[in-house]
């Protein structure tokens, strides 16, 4: 013990320092599991953490404006938004030298269309100029200012200016914005007009009803799971054949049987008109509403609940309920005490799959929402498929899954994550 | 072991000799018997007559857009030939994802030798556009559910006293907007330059707003013939070829308001950015697919109208059914007495604002 301290660090057989040599033993080990690993960490880095990289990047990304009218955008720097005049000759000609190389290479109607989700017009604008400025000469045709507005008044509007102006930089904060229901205006930044705003509906929406459809889950399946893990092994296979069937078909099948069975000519008002309990002209509205999303989702994501609290469930011995109740314990004491806290594991596991399966549907809510029981991500997949607004999408994307990382964190600190089971 | 070899090469001499002889062609288009019409009018015909090509068919049409988009910035565009409706049509020639078409040089002239561009006169909404069809989106009513007086407007969809029960209209803006202002008392004419200010917004979802308790939305085209047929609702808007569908082939009890239908096309794009060989194939395609005769026989097998002027003449029997299918044109003169025609550069301009306009109206 003393010679040690006498004589510096521990040495290893070879003469190197214990811990060094020790050190690099373990490193070698590491990057040695790193290395069996790296063929899985690659492929889940470029199909999967790339891309998805890439499409929330475009949230902020706003290259457009400036690689296509890039003098444009230099000489409307000088141009003052207050002053409630239209810019000067000298933007209207760099306008006219960029739009020219613009529609050589088909890029204007591009911008076109971008500067669209900004502000109503300036599509058609751009398409409009870009076929007259084709047939323009650069050197001779001058003066522009006056042939851009007698071509279409719109260039003599400053507002449209100013749009350009605020979305003329490389980055933007326009489409986070506007997936909040505010607006980049030429006044900074603004709610948007009231009959526009539906954002923060969408996204409160996707979340309370996501959070019943995850409470729905608990309740139905909870029972489901305590009879597959405690009957005998012929009933409980017969039974999980039951709950495995549905998932096993197709989302669509499931979904349109809903609407056979929910719809007001359906077979459950049939059947409760035929019993006398509805009367035939008043029959339940339960689909295209939020209701009809509910049943169908959590019919959809029940598996999901099921199968983890089934898992967790059969490890734990039925002889702590039989010791309990030994002990004197009623029935709910026994149960609430000493059954229910070992399966919150399974019910943490299976809520965290519920939920964030369900804040990312969009098929079932299409199908059978109508209004009021649509989601967020019916709208992402509108701007992603057909508005082609990939910016916008990109955004309510991004703030999606921030808000599922931050209800995982929160579930963390509060229930922890450790406590989660999936067998 | 003899015979499983002798299969093999067999099986690899067939591979390798029918890769040489046939050349893949992709062709995007919507599926089900929209797809089926354009293979019997369209495919068979032109692999009978160019045997080595051998066309692939895509049922992704619903998100070409999206995807057409997305192959471009990869650099790896598979389609070469892609059928979309024309306000998609548009969007993909401002993106410049679309090639430019030259009608008169690049598409077959009229038997007579009238020019291209002459037989499909104004359809040829966008430079990248070549018009297949024309249809409509108009509306199908339950004939048990509306009594001794069968709507013949298109505003008993607003009049809830005359024909009570609930509607279905589609989930988006477009056509519904302007059918309010039509039945709101605004002209023809007028619509758009009314449904362009704020006060004309208002007005046509003040309108809609009286039925708004009564309809179901729908996004997809199936849907309202399933409804009808379920009897859920009384009335509501769709696709002309699926009340059809409904009405002839299923014999449902529905009938077919053609007033104020809506004119739309459809029709074929060529994706930008195709090799040179790949380019000249699909121009081939599209010159034989889109001639006078062909369009005509396209209307054989599905209700919708053929694009070019010439063709309307030769429109002759349903292949199936064997009944005449010029009565079921939604260009037929006795069924396009008052019709409404979309107007695309508007909608290319309005359709974001006014989408989101909708939807943040739906959801109040």
């Amino acid at each position: 013990m003393s010679d040690a301290t006498d004589t510096g660090p521990v040495l290893a057989a070879d003469g190197t320092p214990l811990k060094r040599s020790l050190n690099r033993a373990l490193r070698r080990e590491k990057l040695r599991a790193l290395m069996l690993i790296a063929p899985l960490l690659l492929f889940v880095l470029v199909t999967f953490i790339a891309p998805i990289a890439d499409m929330l990047f475009r949230s902020v990304e706003n290259n457009i404006v400036e690689d296509t009218l890039p003098r444009t955008v230099v000489a409307l720097e000088s141009w003052d938004r207050m002053t409630g005049e239209p810019p000067d000759e000298a933007v209207f000609a760099a306008l006219a030298e960029d739009l020219v190389i613009a529609v050589e290479t088909k890029t204007h109607t591009r911008l076109g269309s971008r500067l669209n989700y900004e502000m109503t017009g300036i599509s058609s604008l751009f398409r409009k100029s870009g076929r007259s400025v084709k047939r323009w000469d650069l050197a001779t045709d001058g003066p522009f200012r006056e042939k851009f507005i007698e071509l279409d008044e719109d260039w003599a509007d400053v507002g449209m200016w100013a749009m350009i102006q605020i979305y003329s930089s490389r980055y933007t904060s326009g489409y986070f914005l506007n997936s909040v229901d505010l607006q980049l205006s030429p006044d900074g930044i603004a709610a948007r007009e009231e009959d526009q705003r539906i954002y923060i509906t969408l996204f409160k929406r996707t979340i309370f009803m996501s959070l019943t459809i995850m409470f729905s889950c608990v309740l139905l399946g909870y029972p489901i799971a305590w009879l597959l893990a405690n009957l005998s092994a012929k009933a409980s296979n017969m039974l999980l054949i039951l709950v495995l069937l549905p998932f096993w078909t197709s989302l669509l099948v499931r979904t349109s049987a809903w609407k056979v069975l929910l719809q007001q000519q359906g077979v459950i008002n049939d059947v409760l008109v035929w019993v006398g309990l509805v009367d035939d002209g008043n029959r339940l509205i339960m689909i295209n509403n939020q209701f009809g999303t509910i049943v169908a989702m959590t019919h959809i994501l029940l598996p999901f609940m099921i199968l983890p609290l089934y898992s967790v469930m059969q490890t734990i011995p039925p002889t702590y309920l039989r010791a309990a109740k030994s002990l004197g314990a009623t029935n709910w004491t026994a149960f609430w005490r000493v059954y229910f806290p070992q399966s919150v594991p399974g019910i943490g596991a299976g809520c965290i799959l519920v939920f964030i399966l369900s804040i990312g549907y969009y098929i079932t809510p299409e199908l059978v929402g109508g209004t009021k029981g649509v989601f967020i991500s019916n709208r992402i997949a509108y701007h992603i498929s057909s508005s082609l607004n990939w910016g916008l999408g990109a955004a309510l994307g991004t703030i999606l899954l921030a808000a599922v990382l931050l209800l995982y964190w929160a579930y963390d600190k509060i229930v922890g994550i450790d406590n989660v089971k999936l067998g | 072991m003899k015979v499983t070899q002798t299969l093999m090469t067999a099986s690899v001499v067939a591979l390798v000799a029918g890769g040489a002889l046939a050349e893949d062609m992709t062709i995007v288009s919507w599926g089900g018997a929209y797809s089926s019409s354009q293979q019997n009018a369209y495919h068979d015909p032109y692999m009978a007559a160019n045997p080595d090509v051998n066309i692939i068919n895509d049922e992704s049409s619903a998100e070409a857009v999206a995807k057409l988009r997305a192959m471009n910035e990869a650099g790896n565009v598979t389609w070469d030939v892609v059928d979309v409706v024309a306000a998609d049509a548009m969007r993909l020639c401002d993106e410049g994802l679309a090639m430019e078409i030259d009608a008169d040089t690049q598409l077959a002239p009229a038997p007579d030798g009238t020019l291209a561009s002459e037989d499909f006169g104004e359809l040829l909404v966008s430079e990248c556009f070549i018009p297949q069809i024309v249809y409509s989106t108009t509306f199908g009513y339950r004939t048990d559910m509306v009594g001794d007086t069968p709507p013949t407007s298109v505003c008993a969809i607003f009049d809830t006293d005359a024909y009570p029960g609930r509607r279905s209209l589609e989930k988006r803006p477009i056509n519904n907007m302007e059918w309010a202002l039509l039945c709101d008392g605004v002209a023809k004419a007028d619509v758009y330059d009314v449904l362009e200010t704020e006060e004309g917004q208002a007005q046509a979802f003040a309108k809609l707003d009286t039925i708004k308790e009564d309809v179901i939305w729908w996004s997809a085209g199936a849907d309202t013939p399933q409804l009808l047929a379920d009897g859920e609702v009384v009335m509501g808007s769709t696709y002309n070829g699926r009340l059809f569908a409904l009405i002839e082939e299923q014999k449902q009890p529905v009938g077919m308001l053609w007033d104020a239908q809506v004119f739309d096309l459809d029709g074929w794009i060529i994706p930008a950015g195709l090799s040179d060989e790949r380019k000249a194939r699909a121009l081939d395609y599209i010159y034989f697919a889109t001639d006078t005769q062909r369009l005509a026989d396209q209307a054989k097998y599905i209700s919708y109208g053929p694009a070019r002027a010439s063709s309307a003449p030769l429109v002759g029997m349903h292949a199936e059914l064997g009944i005449d299918m010029a009565p079921h044109m939604p260009t037929d003169p006795e069924n396009a007495k008052n019709t409404f025609l979309y107007n695309y550069e508007w909608w290319a301009d309005y359709r974001d604002d006014l989408d989101a306009k909708f939807q943040a109206w739906l959801s109040q």
